[in-house]
């Protein structure tokens, strides 16, 4: 195992759960407690941290992978305390996973990994073999998702592969848009008895854990329409202070 | 490139290989046949050694240190490339029943002849490995999931219909169990937990009734009706 930076995957099964705006409100959130962390964006197919965060890059992961940049030219510091490696447009071309894509993600994760605390990286949505991969990258998971039904189900089918084809043996729910205190907790005990009935880990345990609940919050709308993270926006908000839980139960 | 094979280079004279020459002699193993301390001759010390340490000495298999060697370059493999790779666990059924009544020359007969049927029926570039008494396992290197089931299956039939003669008036049909497990891919996954998971496998196929392949079902990313039912039985409808 190599040392460095705690690498953490955050993923969801269904696109628009909120997965970079938990993605870079997180990442906000551990740099105010004074943690060193780079966001990567491994979303090749439809980058859009950049959006969120109202960045205008110049040298992005597209760039590293042609080689036009050096890794330490890509990397840039976003609002909030920490820096993002951003996928950028152009990078349609590698949302196949090819031997050199796989590479070229596992090499620079390897680079970055020895000079930050935290290392996020921000998948895309769905069960692809590149999302899949990139998940593969970190240590750790988070899966976001929404109380919606169909976020659910596709929340479910992606811990289900990840129990089983990564063997993982624990991970992360992030319950997005929770509608009362508690709910998050309710889906993470019933997506666990749902795994526990169908999913065969061959034999080992596997545990989902309750890492956060982020309140469905009029701030959080907002602080999205004006691109602005919502630590900064509103850090009284509801919202904020789960995100906030969020990052201290990682810390533990 | 051409070596020398003529008398022996002075420095390596000063060699002393006494030890690994008893090794050898005592092991049985084939000593080179050329001028000794000749480089050719030292090239077959060598390779007599690497042979030692890498063979089962009954069937010429890979032996288990060989196995576990090849099976952590698989996961390096399969960690880098994402190919699919399976290992397969076999066992003799009722190997002891063999050795009780027959006598153990007559099991290491039955020993030899499983090796053989392994060994011929899968690729050249797949390990084929003794790692116990009567138990095998091959290492099948970029083999699709498809597949899984078709070569774990053609092992079986191919044992089973063998007819194995153990003397001029001894002739021995045996069947064999076997497990498999695909490895997790792009993760760098251990050794011992793959080899864990085709032993449940092969544990299951002899609880099942011997003679049979399973494989541990590949990874379904569909959530059946059931599943959903069960999902949304008890979800909280309270939307504001």
């Amino acid at each position: 195992m190599s040392s460095g930076a705690r690498t953490v995957a955050i993923t969801s099964g269904k696109g628009g759960v909120g997965k970079t705006f938990v993605t870079a409100n997180l990442a906000c959130a551990l740099a105010a407690r004074g943690q060193r962390v780079l966001v990567l964006d491994a979303d090749l197919g439809l980058a859009n941290l950049d959006v969120v965060l109202n960045l205008h890059p110049k040298l992005t992961l597209h760039d590293v992978f042609t080689e036009k940049c050096t890794l330490e030219q890509a990397i840039l510091p976003a609002p909030g305390g920490f820096s993002v490696l951003l996928a950028g447009s152009g990078m349609v071309e590698y949302s196949r996973l090819t031997p050199e894509v796989r590479d070229k993600l596992l090499r620079i994760v390897e680079l970055v990994k020895p000079r930050y605390d935290w290392v996020l990286i921000d998948t895309g949505a769905g069960i692809s073999d590149v999302v899949l991969y990139s998940v593969s990258l970190a240590a750790d998971v988070l899966v976001v998702a929404t109380p919606e039904p169909t976020s659910l189900t596709d929340a479910y089918a992606t811990i289900k592969v990840l129990a089983t084809q990564q063997q993982r043996r624990h991970l992360g729910l992030v319950v997005n848009q929770a509608n009362r205190p508690g709910e998050g907790r309710t889906i993470c005990t019933q997506l666990q008895t749902v795994l526990s009935r169908f999913v065969d880990t061959a034999g080992h345990s596997f545990r989902l854990d309750l890492m956060g609940e982020v309140k469905n919050d009029a701030a959080v709308r907002q602080a999205v329409l004006r691109r602005q993270l919502l630590l900064e926006q509103s850090p009284g908000s509801d919202a904020s202070q789960g995100l906030r839980a969020l990052a201290n139960k990682l810390i533990g | 490139m051409t070596v020398p094979s003529s008398g022996p280079l002075p420095a390596l004279l000063e060699l002393d290989l006494d030890r690994s020459l008893q090794l050898l002699d005592q092991a049985g193993a084939f000593l080179p046949d050329a001028e000794p301390y000749s480089l050719a001759w030292l090239q077959g010390v060598i390779d007599a050694l690497a042979d030692l340490s890498n063979r089962d000495p009954l069937t010429g298999l890979s032996n288990r240190r060989n196995f576990e060697m090849q099976l952590t370059r698989e996961i390096d493999r399969v960690a880098r490339s994402g190919e699919p790779a399976l290992l397969l666990m076999l066992d003799i059924d009722h190997f002891k029943k063999v050795n009780d009544t027959h006598g153990h020359p007559a099991g290491d007969v039955v020993i030899k002849a499983v090796a053989d049927l392994v060994a011929q029926t899968v690729r050249p570039m797949d390990t084929v490995a003794r790692v116990g008494g009567e138990e095998f396992a091959v290492v099948l290197p970029n083999c699709s999931a498809s597949f899984g089931p078709t070569v774990a299956e053609r092992i079986r039939r191919n044992v089973a219909a063998a007819v194995i003669e153990v003397s001029p008036v001894l002739s021995l049909q045996i069947t064999v169990s076997l497990g498999g497990a695909f490895a997790p891919q792009w993760v760098r996954s251990s050794p011992l937990l793959w080899m864990e998971r085709a032993d449940r496998q092969l544990y299951r196929a002899k609880a099942e009734g011997r003679n049979q392949a399973c494989l541990e079902p590949q990874v379904e990313s569909v959530v059946s009706a059931d599943e959903k039912s069960m999902l949304f039985a008890v979800m909280p409808e309270d939307t504001p």
